[in-house]
């Protein structure tokens, strides 16, 4: 079971969070047209990365934030966490 | 029989508990303290089982976890338990136990023919033999190996024991308590470091218990009780017996099982049987300790053939002896340890040492004692058949490659040692990159991926003085830089007798004209010849060898036989064994109970139990609950001798012609609040948002970005920046989780505050004509004319003192409304509404009647909105905005989405107006088409109309919007059914929506 440091509330397990996806996905803004290509990329094609990955967690059962985590997919190594809205050095 | 393998006043026991306990029927008598193993030894039993292929006789190995035959069905409290070692089960007054494997009896055993016929059972026998021909399988070959093979047997019963689960965090956590254990958790506590320290066997101390060593002036032993009685003490340090740990997972969260009540004839009231604990350790240290590996010959697995360590505890700690005319087989100094205890003990023992003229401390030890040591000579083979009765031995070559002649031996057991094996196995869980060391002819850790150090014998380490003095340091080191103390610990001195190198042997040549099985893996029953099979026929990999003759793959994991098989392999192939290198090892380390793993979520503990407040006031009133996810709600009210049918059909009757109450508390509600809430909810749902008025209520749909339909529901303005949304009660935490994203992640510009208030509120649907005369007798203040409020109005009230929302929303397609108090007023409320609407003929309604009204109406539900649908597919389009852009909008213009003859609702009747049709139907054109019949939709919700006195249902159909009018037939297979019937609209009843605006 991962240790998550979540950024509002510390180091908490991973049975209180939930995961959500690749974080590095941005929805395209609304109203804007564009391509079906560019539309699937967003909602279906997803890397499956083995390595470094940026994702989000949400944590479901403590403060309810969604936080990215940085994360080796094969070794569960946690580099670092970010919060929502906090830049990803 | 007395215990006649029983020394007087030598082990641990205690004396002067005498337990009697039962084996395969017969009475024995044992001391406390004992193990199942010791006491049925004490009474000279060596024949325990039958082996898992061959079915050969099998006795005892080892004294512990390592164990790979003495497996048992234990009887305990009425209870039965496969799969216990009796190595590990401590005796207990009563006990009851069987061995397992053998049938019909361990000493007559029609499996045992298979020994005989082993030629057919050579290595990937099960894939090779049972493959052919097909259909003996089912007939022949499966009935029988279930019957002659396999283990214990599970109970059938409800298990009536408790295991419960514990979390735990520490500083350092310790693996075994051994001398290496012992002094890294005392230097550690002493630094104030918080301990947890665990111990797999009843006593703490390990190899301290058995070995004959000095540290600090005193006895191992005694040095060891001292430790822990001061560490018990210590208000940081968590000292546990009968506790393994057997797995070690991410980012160091350990498990471990503590037996609670094993050991007991019945649990103690209010305590568990089994306590799982998750340890978050900062740093952890592996003193495991090693297990001593086999020697391979002939007919190596013959009761009375054990590990020479086993037969050192057996006697040590116990006060047994495994044989009054034992033969030792070593090639390192620890088979000399035991023969010096046997001779200590008055038995004379033969000592064969595979070495030539090896020199050391103890060997001079033995010498001095006078026992018989013969160098350069080996065992060639075990003989007798349940039990040892002799031994062939012989001289070997300084190559290990000729055999002199054979001689016999009279013996009544051989312990052998073939030097040790470090228990490397919680390391390599780690992931620690594990290395080959070359002294020992074994893996040890290498590096480290987690926080974890391996110490002492665990490390490969052997001797005392050095473990603790590595062990010691460790423990200083490690809790230093978590509680940044520093406190001295002097290191006391040690005395131990210093041993030679082991030899490089480890197996014995057949000799000429004799083909003895040589057993590698004990359980599994995988000899040198299975592997040599296996390599012949082109296995090279470790891991398909593994696989294809089964070894180390049964319960003990090979521990007592990995190496063995890898320096077999390396042999054959002619590499040395880091480049064979080894399987992997995975949790559990032994075997752990399924009771301990699944913990107090069994039955109804499996998921919580969510309750409305007015749950008494339905309990009283004779509902039948039904789950709906983790609510328990009222699926109809029973009268007299009612059944679901009947009693669902009154109550959906009653709220059409008159009026129902029915609690809808479990729907999710969110408060949604801030200046950007109307700009939110018009961002997620399909129609348009931003021009509600306050006081009014809107239907709404919300999508997924793929299109597919997430959820449904009203969602009301209270006032100007602070909105109500209801959900579905089974998307209520999803649909959270889903604002909380859009409004952390991609839109965190709008000023928008979303929190569940599904808990604060009891919410009653009161439904029917007559609803609006209850509303009235609720809130006799009120104006709840048509045009006081309007379908789809919201007005705030005072229900008899209490504060309530009224919403005028209807789910049932009846003139109906919603009220809403506090939670704690929910029960006090309903109450009011029975009381008040007692003149109009009110009465409860189920979520069955609730089901039949809606599926009447066409309105959608879970069943619809089933992940797999979009609007159109229900008939909402109509909500579908086509100005604005919300989530999942894009999604709609897939080509798949917008064709001509997309699925869609419609209304399903059948022919004879009879039949009602089974959820899940498939619906289709001819109903003797060969299969697979062609689908062209499935019935999602059936129910009883009401309003017809005859089945109605709902489906989603191929093109349905084409379909009304068409004769198809929905099929069954699974309730047997093809019942004719008529696609119709899925607007059965009031297709105009007349009733809810009245
Ligand atoms: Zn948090």
């Amino acid at each position: 079971m991962l240790y998550i440091k979540c950024p509002h509330c510390g180091m908490r397990p991973q049975i209180e969070f939930s995961y959500g996806g690749d974080a590095s996905v941005k929805r395209p803004e609304l109203n804007k047209e564009i391509s079906d290509q560019e539309w699937d990329n967003f909602v279906y094609n997803r890397k499956s990365l083995r390595g470094k990955h940026l994702e989000l967690w949400q944590h479901i059962s403590g403060c309810r934030q969604w936080i990215k985590v940085e994360r080796d997919t094969a070794t569960h190594e946690i580099f670092k966490t970010f919060k929502a809205d906090e830049e990803v050095a | 029989m007395s215990q006649d393998f029983r020394l007087e006043s030598v082990g641990l026991i205690n004396r002067d508990k005498k337990l009697s306990f039962k084996f395969n029927g017969k009475k024995y008598f044992g001391y406390e303290g004992d193990t199942l193993a010791s006491a049925l030894l004490a009474n000279g039993v060596h024949l325990v089982g039958r082996s898992f292929k061959y079915h050969r006789p099998r006795g005892f190995f080892g004294a512990g976890v390592d164990e790979p035959y003495a497996i048992v069905q234990l009887y305990r409290n009425n209870e039965t338990e496969p799969n216990i070692k009796a190595t590990e089960q401590e005796l207990f007054e009563g006990l009851e136990a069987k061995s397992v494997n053998c049938w019909p009896s361990v000493d007559f055993d029609i499996g045992a023919i298979n020994n005989f016929l082993k030629i057919f059972l050579p290595a990937g026998f099960y894939y090779k033999t049972f493959m052919w021909p097909k259909s003996f399988w089912y007939r022949i070959y499966e009935p029988f190996i279930r019957k002659a093979a396999g283990l214990g047997v599970a109970s059938t019963k409800h298990d009536k024991e408790r295991y419960e689960h514990k979390y735990e965090y520490c500083d350092l956590l310790i693996a075994g308590s051994g001398p290496s254990g012992l002094s890294s958790a005392y230097a550690a506590a002493k630094n104030g470091a918080k301990v947890i320290l665990a111990e797999d066997k009843p006593r703490f101390g390990g190899s301290l218990l058995t070995s004959d060593v000095n540290i600090g002036n005193q006895s191992g032993k005694d040095w060891a009780e001292g430790i822990i009685s001061e560490l018990k003490t210590m208000p940081n340090v968590v000292v546990k017996n009968r506790s393994q740990i057997f797995g070690y997972y991410d980012h160091n969260m350990l498990v471990m099982s503590e037996k609670v009540s094993d050991h007991l004839p019945k649990t103690k009231k209010y305590h568990p049987n089994k306590r799982l604990w998750y340890i978050r350790a900062k740093e952890v240290l592996i003193s495991s300790g090693s297990i001593e590996r086999p020697i391979v010959f002939g007919n190596n697995d013959t009761p009375g053939v054990m590990l020479s360590s086993a037969a050192k505890e057996y006697l040590k700690v116990y006060g047994v002896l495994v044989g009054k005319n034992p033969l030792i087989f070593t090639n390192n100094d620890s088979g000399y340890e035991t023969a010096i205890e046997f001779q200590k003990h008055g038995v004379q023992p033969v000592i064969l040492d595979s070495r030539k003229n090896p020199e050391s401390e103890i060997i001079d030890e033995a010498k001095s004692l006078g026992i018989n040591i013969k160098y350069s000579y080996v065992v060639v083979a075990a003989q007798g058949y349940k039990k040892v009765k002799s031994a062939d031995i012989a001289s070997i070559s300084d190559d290990k490659k000729q055999l002199g002649k054979i001689e016999n031996i009279k013996c009544d057991c051989i312990c052998v040692s073939g030097f040790w094996t470090p228990s490397i196995h919680l390391a390599s869980q780690s992931g620690n990159k594990t290395k080959f060391k070359e002294e020992i002819d074994a893996f040890v850790p290498g590096t480290s991926k987690q926080q974890e150090t391996t110490l002492g014998a665990a490390n490969g380490v052997f001797s005392l003085e050095e473990t603790l003095h590595t062990s010691f340091a460790k423990g200083r080191e490690l809790s230093k830089k978590i509680t940044e103390n520093d406190n001295e610990v002097s290191i006391p001195n040690v005395v131990e007798k210093k041993s030679s190198q082991h030899d490089k042997f480890w197996c014995v040549p057949l000799p000429a004209g004799k083909n003895y099985k040589r057993f590698l893996d004990f359980q599994n029953d995988v000899a040198v010849s299975d592997i040599e099979i296996a390599i012949r026929e082109g296995y090279r990999s470790i891991e398909h060898v593994k696989r294809y003759t089964t070894l180390g793959m049964a319960t003990d994991q090979g521990k007592t036989s990995n190496l063995n098989g890898l320096q077999l392999v390396s042999e054959i192939e002619n590499k040395v064994v880091p480049a064979v290198g080894h399987t992997t090892f995975r949790p559990p380390y032994t075997p752990i109970s399924i009771g301990a793993i699944v913990g107090r979520e069994v039955g109804k503990h499996s998921k919580p139990t969510r309750k409305s407040p007015m749950h008494a006031w339905h309990e009283k009133n004779n509902a039948v609950f039904v789950d709906a996810g983790v609510w328990l709600r009222p699926r109809y009210y029973k009268r007299g001798n009612e059944n679901l049918f009947e009693g669902s059909k009154r109550e959906a009757k009653n709220v059409r012609t008159n009026v129902g109450v029915c609690d809808v508390t479990t729907l999710g509600k969110i408060d949604i609040k801030g200046p950007d809430a109307a700009e939110l909810l018009n961002r997620v749902y399909t129609n348009a948002w931003l021009k509600l008025p306050v006081g009014k209520a809107r239907y709404g749909v919300m999508l997924r970005e793929d299109g597919i339909v997430m959820d449904d529901g009203t969602t009301t303005r209270i006032s100007e920046n602070h909105y109500h949304m209801t959900t579905t009660t089974a998307q209520a935490a999803n649909v959270l989780s889903h604002l909380e994203y859009y409004l952390q992640l991609v839109w965190p510009e709008l000023n928008v505050n979303v929190v569940s208030t599904t808990e604060q509120w009891a919410g009653a649907a009161i439904a029917g004509p007559k609803s609006r005369d209850v509303l009235q007798k609720l809130f006799p203040n009120l104006d709840v004319s048509n045009e006081g409020l309007p379908f789809m109005g919201y007005i705030e009230g005072d229900l008899f003192g209490v504060k309530a929302r009224i919403f005028r929303i209807s789910f049932s397609g009846e003139l109906a409304y919603e009220v809403n108090v506090e939670s704690d007023y929910g029960n006090f409320m309903w109450q009011k509404i029975m009381e008040v609407g007692e003149e109009f003929e009110i009465q409860p309604y189920g979520t069955e009647a609730l089901s039949t009204l809606r599926i009447e109406m066409g309105h959608v539900a879970g069943s619809e909105l089933d992940g797999r649908t979009i609007p159109y597919d229900n008939a909402l389009e109509g909500l579908v905005s086509k100005k604005k852009d919300f989530i999942g909008k894009r999604s709609l213009q897939r080509p798949a989405f917008t064709e001509d003859n997309r699925q869609r609702i419609v209304g399903v009747v059948p022919l004879d107006k009879k039949t009602s049709i089974p959820e899940g139907s498939h619906l289709v054109k001819d109903a003797k088409a060969t299969l697979p019949n062609p689908k062209l939709g499935h019935v999602s919700a059936s129910c009883w109309s009401v309003e017809y006195d005859n089945p109605f249902s709902l489906a989603i159909l191929k093109d349905g919007k084409n379909m009304i009018g068409e004769k198809l037939f929905a099929m069954s297979p699974l309730k047997n059914k093809v019942i004719p019937v008529e696609i119709v609209s899925s607007h059965y009843v009031d297709p105009k929506g007349e009733r809810v605006r009245s």
